[in-house]
């Protein structure tokens, strides 16, 4: 369309200026795609959590109202600071996933018969969706048929009602969301492990050194790409954590298994009712939260683009 | 190698360790299990509390063909393949391109609009949830599997361009120098030159992609609702319902659910470890 006539080989001009022209080409239908459905919807959360809104009628501008909602907990009690509280016990317990992989990993990198199957078959909880993992959990801990209450039983313990407890739930959960993250860590460091080199192993040993020692001071500082993205993957993963509290508990008991990911669609699209602004102001603190998480991120990355 | 190979070890250890590894994995996959055994005991097992003993008949195929004859299962899992196929269609095309141009060429702003795509990767899904929604309800995308199709091939070009990107990189630069000497046109040099040696990365990234999206559930239940559109996640909460306290239906439909992307797995597990490894190693 570039008036092309004017010039007088429209052939030509596309040749000098393909390099320039192509890759924005290329980009334009991903750009385009993820500005559309990713990037702007950002700042229309942000604009939304101004107002308040039925998702139907006129939106009301009101400030930052929905904000000191949350702070001063007007609205819902004892919801915001306690899914708050939940996201950190996630940020937290969740990170055991990484030392927990390590471990499994460790223990099957050794060659012997049928390893390979071993393995894939202690990854194949990643493979399964979270909703499911829910449903398998809350039936491993059902105070009266599950595995759990059964075998304390054996040992005179028991029963306790894990997703009855307002003080266990999450902790229940986060046990459940701990079975395919570690999972995914293993599989992470297996590979991490195939490529220690060697020969530093081996000078390792003539200096001494085994067991804890090696793992420390020669195996670990090799596995550090592995343990970055095992980081990256583990931290997004407990703060997005929403299928299994929404298989698993509602929330419940009592909101006590609340995380904010959770509290802000029971706002906006549950029968709690349609408070889009609200939720768009819980999305924000998430969102937030997150940010400090994704900005180290990418300055790490930042940083080996530098480098490399 | 880490630890020091069994092999090295003495017969009694060895020996240990070969008993203690499936031991392992049966303690690791136990919830799982349960639920396996679950899907083959008869209804009356439950109705006599015998939950964990031997069970009193065998109904595998009555339990499992209840799930696919008597439910909605097979509509769902049918939403889900037509949800999840397009998707992984579409991501992939879109971030060959832009791994391309991001990959390949020099030019300013390379690395922000590289950096916009894995940021954009990591945020909550709830920062959307409210402006996707209403975007998917104005184009009358609403509870269709092509809403979903939509916000998911462009979310996931997010992970798709970073994977794509770096791979990218790593390829040899002088094939494609050659090219340009050679006076090949920029499209070509992608078509004839880059895509054939992204096979690999392609493979990987569609088998990860396609459980990523298999799995998702909570897109399905923002944008979608009911039978006709949602797919086997956000269904199996229906299906629940519909045999509330059939533990056995529960049980075999949820192992329905999940399988899809276990054969996946266990069919494509040299790309899909590739995928989900890939910068695990320097």
């Amino acid at each position: 369309m570039s008036m092309a006539s004017s010039s007088p080989s429209p052939h030509g001009w596309w040749r000098r200026n393909q390099q320039t022209l192509a890759p924005a080409l290329f980009l334009a239908p991903g750009v385009l795609f993820f500005a559309v459905y990713v990037i702007f919807p950002i700042f229309q959360s942000f604009n939304l959590s101004l107002y308040e809104w039925d998702g139907l009628g006129t939106a009301e501008y009101v400030g930052l109202r929905n904000y000191e909602d949350l702070y001063w907990e007007w609205v819902d009690r004892d919801a915001f600071y306690t899914s708050l509280k939940n996201n950190l016990i996630w940020l937290v317990l969740y990170l055991l996933a990484i030392p927990a992989g390590l471990f499994i990993a460790l223990f099957l990198n050794q060659n012997v018969w049928g390893i390979r199957l071993y393995k894939s078959l202690f990854f194949f909880p990643f493979v399964i969706s979270q909703v499911v993992v829910g449903l398998v959990f809350s039936w491993f801990y059902d105070p009266t048929f599950g595995l759990l209450n059964t075998i304390l039983g054996w040992v005179g313990l028991g029963p306790i009602n894990v997703l009855g407890d307002p003080t266990l739930v999450t902790y229940g959960i986060i046990a459940a969301g701990l079975w395919p993250q570690t999972a995914y860590c293993m599989i992470l460091y297996l590979t991490g492990l195939n490529a220690v080199d060697p020969e530093q192993i081996e000078a390792g040993r003539l200096d001494g050194a085994k067991g804890w020692r090696m793992l420390w001071h020669v195996v670990l500082p090799q596995l550090r790409p592995a343990t970055f993205i095992a980081f990256v993957v583990t931290i997004i993963g407990a703060l997005r954590s929403f299928d299994l509290i929404s298989v698993m508990t509602e929330g419940g008991p009592f909101g006590s298994s609340r995380v904010l990911a959770y509290y802000m669609f029971e706002v906006a699209l549950s029968e709690y009712g349609f408070r889009m602004g609200y939720g768009a102001a819980i999305a924000v603190v998430l969102f937030l939260i997150m940010l400090c998480f994704i900005a180290y991120f990418l300055w790490s990355m930042y940083r080996d683009e530098r480098r490399g | 190698m880490f630890p020091t190979p069994i092999e090295k070890r003495s017969a009694a250890v060895r020996n240990s360790y070969q008993a203690l590894v499936p031991f392992a994995l049966i303690l690791w996959l136990l919830p799982l299990i349960a639920v396996a055994v679950f899907s083959i005991r008869p209804d009356a097992d439950f109705a006599n509390a015998n939950y964990w003993g031997w069970p009193s008949s065998f109904e595998g195929v009555t339990n499992y063909s209840m799930v696919f004859f008597e439910s909605d299962m097979p509509r769902y899992l049918m939403n889900s393949v037509l949800i999840t196929v397009p998707t992984v269609l579409g991501a992939v095309a879109l971030s060959c391109m832009t791994g391309f141009a991001l990959g390949v060429y020099r030019f300013k702003g390379n690395l922000w609009v590289f950096f916009m795509f894995v940021a954009g990767n990591f945020i909550p899904f709830q920062i959307l949830m409210v402006p996707v929604r209403d975007l998917t309800l104005d184009l009358g995308l609403y509870d269709t599997k092509t809403g979903l199709v939509l916000f998911h091939v462009a979310f996931q070009t997010g992970f798709c361009t970073l994977f794509m990107r770096n791979f990218i990189r790593a390829l040899p630069r002088e094939l494609i120098e050659a090219a340009r000497v050679e006076g090949v046109s920029e499209f070509r040099i992608f078509w004839y030159v880059v895509l054939p040696l992204m096979r690999p990365a392609i493979a990987a990234l569609s088998v990860l992609i396609f459980t990523f999206i298999w799995n998702d559930y909570f897109w399905a239940i923002v944008l979608t609702q009911g039978p006709d559109s949602q797919p086997v996640t956000a269904g199996i909460t229906a299906f629940n319902s519909q045999f509330r306290a059939m533990y056995h239906l529960m049980s075999a439909g949820s192992i329905v659910a999940a399988l899809p992307p276990v054969a996946m797995f266990f069919l494509m597990q040299k790309h899909f470890i590739a995928g989900l490894t890939l910068g695990a190693v320097k």
